[in-house]
This record gives C-alpha cells, structure tokens and sequence, in this order.
C-alpha cells in the first residue's frame, strides 16, 4: 500500500513539475510570420512589421473622427515597441491592461528619432508578461541606450537640476517644455547622472494631473537625488517618459 | 359629457403643441439686440478662450490686455483660457453649444465659425457692431481709442466674411515661408533665386541626394539629410492649386479638389518622396529641427514659427552639439509663375458668441476690439514672424522703428523673424484665402491627406499609378466626408428625406387631426338639425 502511495506521490510530482514547465511563458517565442525584436530593429523605416509583444501602459482613448485610438508601449523579453495612434475600439482598448499581449501589424516609422509602429491592426493573444524596469543608468549617453528604446527602464542616483521658467527662475520642472504650460500638461524637469543632464517627462496622456509620479515631480527640489522609473522615449535624444520617481536608496 | 370632451380636447392640445414644438428643434438663443447702452453699474464675467504658440510672452500679451481692460471697464472681469491647439479651442466650442457654455470671446479660423453657425444664433454677427455709433469700431462712448473700420487691413478683414457678413474680426496675420540654408544651396553648386520655383527646390532636393561610401550624405557629411521638409501639407495642397489657378471648392461648398491638376501636382512630388527628398512634419517632424542640425535644405514653415528657424534661433528643440552653423535666408514659398506669386493667409481671428444677456455681449464686443488697439497689435506680432492687422499699428512709429532694427539682437530683432515678418508686409496682396462653409475644415484636411498619402506610398515602394490615384481619391473623400451633403451658412444645412418613422407620425397626426374635424363637423351638423 505504502508503495503504491509513493508511486502515486511521486507522479503527481513529476506531473506539477511539468504543469509548472508549461506555465512558464517563453516571452520571445514568436508565432509564425512575426518578427523577432532583432528583426524588427533591422527592418527598414516604412517597412512593414509584424511583432507579438505585451502592453506595459498606455496612453488615454481619444476619438479622431469617430474612430477610437491609443498609444501604446510594449515590450518583450528583448526590446520596447512604441505603437502609435492604432485605431482601437474602447472594448479593446480596456481590454489591453499592462501585460496583454497582442500582435500588432503595422508600418515602421522614426519622429525625432522615436522608433515607432504607426497604422497599426492588432490581435489580442492570449498570455502575459509585466516588465520589470531595466537599470539603463549605465547606458545613459552611450549608444547602446538606443536597443533599449521604448522599453521600461530605471534610472538610479539622478540629481535633479535646475530648470529656467518663463521668469528665469531656477526650477525644479516646468509645465510644458517652457513652462508656459499650466496643471495638468506635461512636466519637463532635468536630471543628471556622471556630469551630463537630461530632460525626463511626466507625458500627462500617460500619466496625468493626480497621478503619483505627476505630483511627486511637483513635489521635487533642485539638488534631490532621486531614483526614476518608466519608458526610454526619444525626442531629438533620449528624453523618457517617467512613471514614478522616489527619493534614491 | 360636455365638460369631459372639452377636457378631453384641452388635454389633446396640450400634449400635441409640445410634439409640434419640439419637431421646431430645439430652442436656442435669441438673437442678438443691440442694447441703448453699456450698463458700467452692472457687473460681467466673460471668458476669453485663446491659442498662444507655447509662448510665454503671448500669455503676458494677453494677460496685460486683459489687466488694462478692466482698469477701463472695472465692472467687467475677463476669465482667459488658454490653448496651444486651434483643434482643441474648435473641439470644446462644438461640445459647449449644445449647453449654451461657449467662451464670450474665442480665438479661432473662419474654417471652423462656419461650423459653429449651424447652430443659429451661436456666433455674433458683428456688421451692426462694427458701425454702432456709439460702442463700434472707433465709436464715441468706447473708454479707449478704438481702431477705425478703415484701419482694419480690408484683405485682412474680408477673410473673416461668411455668406457676404463678418463673423469675426483678424486678429494676428501670417504666411508661410521658405526658410533656406544657403551655404548647402551653393555647395551644391546652385544659386538661391529672388523667387523660388518648384521645379527649382525639387531639383536641388534630388542633385543633394548622392551619398558617399560610408553611407553619408556628400553636402551635408552627415548619414541624415532630408532636403525639403514642409510643416503643413494641407497648405502646399491649397497654395499649389491656387497657383495653377485650379479647382478646389465653390464658395458655397462643392468639392473640386479630386481633378487632374491635383494629380499632376501629386505626381510632381512621387519622385523626390520616394527618394526620401521629400518629407512631411507629420512623417519625419519638425522642419526647424532638421534644419538647424544641417539635415534640411528647404524648410517651409509658418512666419509665426520663424523664431524656431536657423543657426541662432531664439527657440530650438536640438541640443548645442547637433546645431550646425549656416547662413538662413527667408524666402516666400515656391511658385509656379515667379510674376504673379499667391501665398496663402493665416493667423488668428476672433469672434464673439451669443449670449442671454445682450449686455454680455455688448461687454464681449468691447474686449474683442480692445484686443486690436495698438499696445496689444504690435506687442503680439513681435512675439512671432506676425503681422498687425491694423494699418494704425502697422504704420506706428513703434513698429516702424521695430521692423528697421532687424539683426540689432537675435531676440526681439532676430533677422530670420524680422524677415519672414517683411515678407508678408510686401506681399499682402498676393495673399489669399479658401472659401469658407460648413464642411471647409474637413476639405483642407483632405488637401494635406493627399500629399501624406502619396508621400508614404512612394517612400513604402508602392504602385501608383492610375488606379492607385482613383482609390486615393475616392478613399480620403470617403474619410473626410467630402461625399456628402454640404452646405453653406447659418442654419441651411440640407438634412436629406425626412425618416420613415417621421413620415409616418406626421401622417398618422394628420389623419388623426382630419377625423377629430370630420367628428366635429358631424356633431356639430347634427346639432343644428335638431
């Protein structure tokens, strides 16, 4: 009996092993005609590409003519995807929480240097994958930063530098790129790391007015050292969009 | 029995007036009524929606205007809102009109008053305005020194005309223009000409092109190089056409722009897009950015962007390192025919809604003017390659002395701005605009639709051809609606067959209505029998 038991305990070990093998998802694996990250960095501008990755955020639904659209960044175990503008129903769109993965089709495109999918189809597939932010403080004005465009990334022991307002004031962000923004437009402030600054943003369509990382940007002082959090956007240079920032450990 | 009938048949009436009333529509405004007098006890709160160009200085403009109109009018307070979109003032004032919650004074294009008017009574009409004798244009009883009718530049002022009536009065005047790096021009072994042609910039646009071993462009010495780069394509569309002297709508809204001079036009641009010569804002970015990193040939802009353009900009989105240091010069955009250019105009206008209280808008109607005395006209234009609207501004000593002191700074004198700024004073006449009607916005849509259409299909390596043009054509009218109905002014919109359920209400109504008077006049017969 005690034997029989054992097989039987054994077995079901040896099954929930392999249960547990299957739930592991590869998040490279590509389905049939989908390029691999590599082969998307490859690919021509204007081209077409077909990826398979999974939504880490997104930006507001907003309707253009009665068409609904959004923004998305993605990413798989690889490289980040910046899909821009994808015509989306709202059913689909609150149906892509961070982790979805979809298989988007679309067009290559580069707008100030961000590498992006513009007229956009989507499949929602099954499976999910939440990043975790890549430290890419080392990275910071190599060109190796550009492979890790779009994706979601750490930036650790940044000081924070003065920004000029309207008045030539120094300040610890503005409200648009000149601060002749007002509440609720987006936040540009100035961080540094190894003597050389950069400009971060609180993009409002993504996180807007209320938002944890809107107000804790608010919330900054020249000379705080601050570790940051969120996706490797590029305009003209690498200039993220930031989604949460705490003082540094 | 009696008393139940004549109950029966008020309680009918009552419960059909509301049905023909409603079939009316819905009630709106009343019209608006100049009152005798502007009531100073009385106080006003008005809200100014604006567009500034994220540019602080435009913000303080408006803000002291404001400061200094009140000091004149205590008893009216002035709740400015401001936007960087025209698109987004145009979005809140459609979504505002059904709850009567439009701003008092707005900043904004006829293209879209012409929307706002298919809801009667929504926009002022500002004829009557204009020559009151009191509280119009120059009138007596204003607390400032109005502008005269006639100060108004009248090209300037016709533009704001809808159906033969003003809807609106200019604000700030632009063009757009050729900002050029002359030194790759001449390394490229041309000469930059007094006018641009087409042919010209397309030409020079492709001889840049070659490329060295490595992959870098031989003019530039750079491995990024897009030639000629135009901000707005719905305006290369409107102005090349105008230029041709071809179809693009009829004053009252009929749809010309699917012709074959449009294709001719598109087909001129197939070669140097798909060479990657040739570039869109909307495809690559902005103009001003590629030119002042040494990766443009010919930028076209706005005037109002020429703070952004060249080597010593006031204003740049690139950092140091990328800027490269070149000679900029300003000329009007390519032509077709070098002796008779045509530009087009823009630039804000505003307007004035309607409101319950007459002496609202009367105090709207005030502001509004205020908004073209002199301190305000010629502090905002120099913010930008703007121009007065005003001949009483433009010909101020203050401006005059403004415009002969290019190049003594690159701020408030920055060459490039003081230029582009010359170049639509010496070309005001050449200016034109588009016909405006319900409908217009979406056509110029479509104008630009077209060119990034052609432009991203030869830069994908796709056929065009005759039939790729048919689909184009039938595609982006589909898209912009241009297939159906359009029409022209205040409240005229042909709304098609009314629907089979109305019909048949209506009919049903009417038989029911025929039976109640056929009952009655058999009662009524037989009474009189008895």
């Amino acid at each position: 009996m005690k034997k029989v038991l054992l097989f039987v305990l054994a077995a079901m070990m040896v099954l929930s092993c392999v249960a547990c093998g299957e739930a592991k998802e590869d998040i490279n694996a590509k389905s049939e005609g989908v390029m691999t990250w590599d082969e998307y960095n490859a690919a021509a501008i204007d081209s077409t590409v077909v990826v398979e990755a999974y939504v880490q955020a997104k930006q507001g639904y907003w309707e253009k003519d009665g068409q609904g659209l959004c923004t998305i960044y993605a990413q798989d175990g690889v490289g980040g995807y910046f899909i821009y503008d994808m015509p989306v129903t709202k059913a689909d769109y609150d149906k892509m929480v961070a982790g979805t993965k979809v298989k988007f089709t679309g067009k290559k495109a580069e707008w100030s240097g961000e590498v992006e999918i513009i007229e956009a189809t989507y499949v929602i597939l099954e499976g999910k994958y939440v990043a975790e932010a890549k430290d890419v403080t080392a990275l910071l004005g190599t060109d190796e930063l550009a492979k890790s465009q779009n994706m979601f990334g750490a930036f650790k022991g940044m000081t924070v530098e003065a920004s000029k307002d309207a008045d030539g004031n120094d300040v610890a962000y503005l409200y648009k790129w000149n601060g002749a923004g007002q509440d609720g437009d987006d936040l540009y402030f100035k961080v540094s790391v190894n003597g050389t600054t950069y400009t971060f943003c609180v993009e409002s369509y993504l996180c807007g007015a209320g938002t944890d990382v809107y107000e804790a940007v608010k919330a900054l002082k020249v000379g705080d050292v601050i570790d940051l959090e969120g996706f490797i956007y590029w305009y003209e240079g690498v200039q993220p969009h930031i989604t949460s920032v705490t003082a540094a450990k | 029995m009696r008393k139940i009938r004549f109950t029966a048949l008020i309680l009918a009436v009552i419960t059909l007036v509301p049905i023909f009333a409603s079939c009316h529509g819905s009630r709106g405004l009343d019209p608006f009524v100049m009152p005798e007098a502007f009531d100073t006890e009385k106080e006003y709160e008005i809200t100014f929606w604006a567009k500034n160009d994220t540019n602080v200085t435009q913000t303080r403009i408006y803000q002291k205007a404001i400061e200094d109109f009140q000091a004149l009018y205590p008893n009216v307070k002035v709740k400015l809102k401001l936007y960087t979109d025209y698109g987004k003032i145009y979005n809140d004032v459609i979504t505002n009109i059904s709850t009567q919650t439009t701003p008092n004074v707005c900043i904004t294009y006829p293209d879209h008053i012409a929307t706002y008017m298919t809801s009667p009574d929504t926009v002022i009409c500002l004829d009557e305005l204009f020559y009151d004798e009191k509280y119009g244009l120059g009138g007596s009883e204003l607390a400032f020194e109005g502008v005269e009718y006639d100060e108004i530049i009248p090209r300037f002022l016709e533009e704001c005309t809808i159906n033969g009536k003003h809807y609106a009065m200019p604000y700030m005047r632009s063009t757009e223009a050729c900002y050029i790096n002359k030194d790759l021009v001449e390394k490229l072994g041309y000469t930059v000409p007094d006018v641009l042609t087409w042919d010209f910039v397309f030409e020079v646009s492709l001889a840049a092109m070659e490329k060295d071993e490595e992959g870098n462009f031989l003019v530039n010495g750079q491995k990024t190089l897009i030639p000629f780069i135009y901000k707005s394509t719905d305006n290369m569309m409107i102005q090349m056409l105008k230029q041709k002297a071809a179809d693009y709508s009829t004053e009252v809204g009929e749809i010309l722009i699917f012709n074959d001079t449009t294709k001719e036009i598109l087909q001129m641009i197939e070669e140097p897009a798909g060479v990657k010569a040739f570039s869109t804002f909307k495809i690559s970015s902005y103009p001003g950015n590629f030119l002042n990193a040494g990766q443009c040939i010919f930028a076209i802009d706005s005037t109002a962007g020429a703070t952004w353009m060249g080597s010593d900009a006031p204003l740049s989105d690139i950092s140091e390192d990328k800027l490269v240091q070149f000679e900029t010069v300003v000329r009007m955009i390519p032509q077709f025919d070098v002796e008779n250019p045509q530009m087009i105009s823009q630039g804000p206008s505003v307007c004035i809604f309607n409101k319950r209280d007459a002496g609202e808008v009367l105090a709207s109607w005030l502001f509004a003017q205020y908004l073209l005395v002199n301190e305000v006209q010629i502090a905002y234009s120099q913010t930008e390659g703007y121009v007065p609207v005003t001949s009483k501004a433009q010909n101020s000593e203050e401006y005059q002395t403004y415009l002969a002191n290019e190049g003594v700074d690159n701020d408030l004198h920055y060459p490039v701005k003081l230029q582009a700024t010359k170049l639509l004073l010496a070309n005001t006449e050449n200016t034109f605009v588009t016909p405006v009607f319900n409908g217009s916005a979406s056509l110029r849509n479509a104008a630009g639709q077209l060119v990034e259409n052609v432009t991203k299909s030869m830069r994908r390596s796709e056929v065009v051809d005759d039939a790729y043009y048919e689909a184009l054509y039938r595609d982006v009218s589909a898209l912009y609606r241009l297939d159906k109905n359009i029409s022209y002014g205040e409240g005229r919109e042909d709304l098609g067959n009314l629907p089979t359920a109305a019909v048949c209400l209506i009919v049903t109504l009417g038989i029911a209505w025929v039976l109640i008077g056929t009952s009655a006049a058999i009662e009524f017969a037989k009474k009189r029998k008895k």
